[in-house]
């Protein structure tokens, strides 16, 4: 049994790890972006110098001999479904009895005139890193960088530009970062974070279009909503990404989106799966998005299509929701659901320490009183706890009697329990 | 793949630039030093106490300005932009000649300390002599090479210290630990010992005595002539000896079993103090490789076998065979020995056999060399063990370990090997503590569920190139023998993986996975 699997992101690899566990199966990844399996969400510490290539990978060269799983540098071409061969660089054949689609995302671009121009570039892959650092190395040569769109990879590449002091503005739909996820104040709470960072942040801002003086190279971009132009020699699009699907178009592979699957991460063609960014759930698992462009969910989806392959069929069940993420200096993170705005039936409870950088938010089922999600920011908060009080459906006010117990931040800090338990008990005094 | 790197270095952008506050601090530093260089040649210079302060003063300051720029605009937070960059902090050209700089003053210091001034007759001339003023107003004794070292070392930690405070201004652990090491070194290390000098008369000698420093550390604290220097100093002197022993058999012990080895090797040790601040620049440097973890189990309790049979062979080479002079005979320490190693060693093997599980190979033969050595230091009359004179035993391990290795490489190539090499590879006391940590300790790092993104900063500033990474994307808690418990990889996480714990589930603690797995119920995380 030849199992071939292409993409060694993190589905990808998890993928091939568990079926070596669990069989003797020979083992293939193939990949174009480079021979080994890297931490793509540590590709904006390499840019900040914090780390080299070498170091976010996280197995040494030789397990990949040690544990038999061969590894082939090379672009995918084409599959022949039918015959169930796949052709790389245009030469290499290759054949699969199983086929693991694993290809991941790519950053989304939304027909702007001058999207294709030098200078212009989304940030997901190691090549989209190597393209950074020729279009700024440093300020002298990127004398401004506009970036385009308010999410997690935009904030990061804010981030990265300001640790070589390139100055960036930082167009955002929306009228307020991130506002879509995050409820009002913690998105609030953002806007004045970056700006500490003295990112020139624009709310509410579109991109009309990117223009280049010699057709060549991105010099300027216009803002839709005030027709200003700013010069610039790098503009950042970073509104969002989408599966990294098109060599499978005019296949006989269904596609939405991303690649149709269903629980099992079965696709519509027999032995051919696919899992991570790049897979859609034809029905969504419980509130989350069919197309989940979330590290552990691939993490999980690599295990799950393992464990199906070896022989013992399961669905894709991540559980809970949980996430996390850095804004600059403020950690996030989220168990269970908290939406931007409390949906029927639901109330929010915020609290926002003075000194601006830490705050939480809890959703609670109304009626019930029962605990739906926490978002905390500048506060570290236990997985293994909230999973099992969302397990075991806790309410909301046994949740703040107990945060203290969920508390994950490092010894000596000071805590914040009961300031929260305070301003709880002041904003819904029912059970005091 | 390296290409990227070298279009890096070659940039010189910031954050590798220095700012024009912090290249004048870096020429009033290197003023300081160069007086102290001066000094070393010119007898003229050695006697001026003004310059003397000023040549300190400039380098502790120095250094406070050129930290205090680096930090002043930014936002609380992980400093870490550039580190790999800048050729000092990369192994680059900057890196090795800091590097071969600093080696060269500890061959100096350690084997040619005539170059610094030092005169076995007559006073102290050129660097020594230029440290007299303040050592006669500690001691009321002119200075030695050693003084000297000890102030620099007492400064380097001191303004490193503070850096490394306003570098980690957000993170409480990391302010309390730097002060605690601030002040072990300054009070312990420096001033007590320079005070406690000012006892000793013609009738009472106490040795030098820097408290905190523990056998099997401080390898020669019972060598005959402490023991006789304790003995002599009446009551005083006992209870320091009796210090000596109750700190490694039973307050380590305990104070490990509470805390894990942190509680010394980040909170008090003086080779931990210079290492965390001075040589927090260079933690990144360790290698991380599972090669390195082998060849560090190989040499450190190598060492640690070394040491055991040294400090033996040297106790049993002064002590008599009279029972009716002192119970204390050579035989009587011998089978003492002997019986507290089979003891310890029965022990782990009965409740610890599980954890052991390949090392106990090891264990086995680094006990059967003590053994040995034990049943030869008794059939051995006088002073050799074998064919190896105790004093020879001795003295290459002062001069292998204790000078070449936790001088020489340890301090001296912390720009190249890391900061922690000589804790890593080559420390007897840390070997100790580490055993007790990984057997019997109610510490632990705890790995958060499964938020772990696997992005390698904890790995990458771990600076005892324990790969934290690889337990922390499973949801392992981590229980290594060499973690010292500095707090960075939790520090570094920007994802609120890592925690620094102490807790009682002792015998399970490095067994659970709270990553997301599939089990037979489904995917969840386990508690």
């Amino acid at each position: 049994m030849h199992i071939v699997i292409i993409g060694n992101g993190i589905s990808g690899i998890t993928a091939a790890r568990f079926i070596r566990k669990m069989s003797d199966y020979r083992i293939t990844v193939i990949s174009s972006e480079t021979t080994y399996f890297f931490s793509r969400t540590a590709l904006m510490y390499i840019y900040m110098g914090h780390m080299k290539y070498e170091h976010t990978k996280p197995y040494e060269d030789w397990f990949w001999k040690k544990n038999r799983i061969d590894l082939i540098k090379g672009r995918v071409n084409s599959i022949n479904f039918s015959k169930k061969q796949l052709t790389i660089d245009d030469a290499k054949l290759v054949t699969y009895d199983k086929l693991i689609i694993a290809t991941g995302s790519k950053s989304n671009k939304f027909g702007w005139p001058g999207q294709d121009l030098d200078g212009v570039q989304g940030l997901y892959s190691f090549q989209d890193l190597q393209t950074l650092e020729k279009n700024a190395p440093n300020k002298n040569i990127c004398k401004h960088a506009v970036i385009v769109g308010g999410g997690l990879i935009g904030i990061e590449l804010a981030e990265m530009l300001h640790t070589r002091n390139i100055p960036v503005t930082f167009l955002v739909r929306e009228s307020s970062f991130w506002n879509g996820v995050l409820p009002e104040g913690e998105s609030a709470m953002i806007n004045r974070h970056i700006l500490n960072h003295h990112i020139d942040l624009r709310l509410n801002s579109n991109l009309q279009e990117i223009k280049s003086k010699d057709n060549q190279r991105a010099s300027s971009i216009i803002i839709k909503e005030t027709q200003e132009e700013i010069t610039c020699d790098l503009v950042g699009l970073t509104a969002g990404v989408s599966p990294n699907v098109d060599f499978l178009k005019n296949s006989d592979l269904e596609l939405g989106r991303g690649v149709l699957v269903n629980r099992r991460l079965e696709t519509n063609i027999r032995d051919v799966y696919a899992i991570g960014d790049c897979a859609e759930q034809r029905v969504s698992v419980d509130q989350r998005r069919p197309i989940e462009a979330v590290w552990y969910t691939g993490k999980i989806m690599g295990e799950t299509v393992a464990y199906t392959i070896c022989g013992q069929p399961r669905d894709y069940a991540p559980g809970h929701w949980f996430n996390s993420a850095k804004f600059f200096d403020i950690e996030y993170q989220t168990y269970g659901w908290v939406f931007a705005k409390p949906r029927e039936g639901e109330k929010h409870f915020h609290w926002r320490h003075d000194d601006d950088t830490k705050c939480i938010t809890i959703c609670t089922e109304e009626a019930t009183g029962k605990f739906l999600g926490i978002n905390a920011f500048g506060i570290r908060m236990r997985h293994d706890i909230f999973d099992t009080w969302l397990d075991e459906e806790k309410t909301t006010d046994f949740v703040v009697a107990n945060l203290s117990r969920a508390n994950f931040d490092p010894e000596f800090y000071r805590t914040f329990e009961r300031d929260i338990s305070t301003a709880y008990q002041r904003e819904f005094s029912t059970t005091a | 793949m390296d290409i990227i790197q070298r279009d890096m270095s070659l940039t010189g952008q910031p954050p590798v630039n220095l700012s024009v506050i912090q290249k004048l601090a870096t020429v009033l530093g290197i003023s300081g030093l160069g007086i102290l260089t001066l000094a070393a040649f010119q007898n003229n210079v050695a006697s001026s106490k003004p310059l003397f302060i000023f040549a300190l003063l400039a380098i502790f300051i120095g250094i406070l300005i050129f930290s205090y720029d680096t930090y002043r605009n930014k936002l609380p937070g992980i400093k870490n932009d550039g580190v790999w960059l800048h050729s000092l902090t990369n192994r680059g050209l900057w890196g090795w000649i800091a590097g071969i700089i600093l080696t060269g003053f500890y061959v100096v210091l350690y084997f040619y300390p005539s170059y610094l001034g030092l005169n076995n007759d007559g006073s102290n001339t050129g660097l020594i002599a230029f440290f007299d003023p303040l050592s006669i107003a500690l001691s009321g004794n002119p200075a030695s090479q050693w003084f000297v070292y000890g102030t620099l070392y007492t400064i380097a930690i001191l303004a490193f210290g503070i850096k490394f405070i306003w570098k980690y201004r957000h993170n409480r652990y990391e302010k309390l630990r730097t002060l605690s090491v601030m002040f072990f070194q300054t009070a312990f290390a420096f001033i007590i010992p320079e005070l406690m000098a000012r006892l000793n008369s013609d009738s009472f000698s106490l040795p030098y005595y820097d408290l905190k420093n523990i056998w099997p550390l401080n390898y020669y604290n019972f060598e005959q002539y402490r023991i006789d220097g304790f003995i002599s100093a009446g009551d005083v002197g006992l209870a320091l000896l009796f210090f000596g022993l109750i700190s490694i058999f039973i307050v380590t012990p305990i104070l490990t079993y509470k805390y894990g080895k942190r509680w010394y090797c980040s909170w008090v040790c003086g080779c931990g103090g210079l290492a965390e601040t001075a040589g927090d620049a260079f933690r990144q440097l360790s290698d991380k490789s599972l090669f390195a973890w082998r060849v560090e189990r190989y040499v450190i309790y190598s060492v640690l076998v070394f040491v055991i049979v040294m400090t033996a062979a040297v106790v049993s080479s002064y002590l008599g065979a009279d029972t009716s002079k002192y119970w204390l005979t050579k035989d009587v320490f011998l089978l003492g020995v002997a019986l507290l190693l089979t003891l310890i060693f029965a022990l782990i093997f009965y409740f610890k056999r599980e954890a052991l599980t390949k090392d106990a190979k090891f264990g086995a033969i680094g006990y059967l060399v003590i053994i040995l050595t034990l049943i030869g230091l008794h059939y051995s009359s006088g002073k050799s063990l074998f064919i190896f004179e105790a004093e020879s035993l001795r003295s290459t391990y002062g001069f292998l370990i204790g000078s070449i290795f936790s001088g020489v490489i340890g301090t001296g190539f912390y720009p190249v090997f890391g900061n922690r090499v000589w804790c890593r590879m080559g420390c007897p006391m840390a070997a100790i503590l580490g055993i007790q940590q990984k057997l019997f300790s109610q510490f632990r790092i705890t790995s958060n569920g499964s938020q772990c993104i696997s992005c390698g900063n904890c790995s990458t500033y771990c600076e005892m190139g324990i790969d934290v990474r690889w337990y922390a994307q499973r949801g392992q808690d981590i229980v290594r023998a060499s973690c010292v418990g500095c707090g960075i990889c939790s520090a570094v996480c920007p994802r609120g993986v890592l925690r620094l714990e102490n807790a009682s589930d002792v015998n399970t603690r490095a067994t659970v996975q709270r990553a997301l797995h599939i089990d037979e119920s489904g995917v969840r995380v386990i508690g």
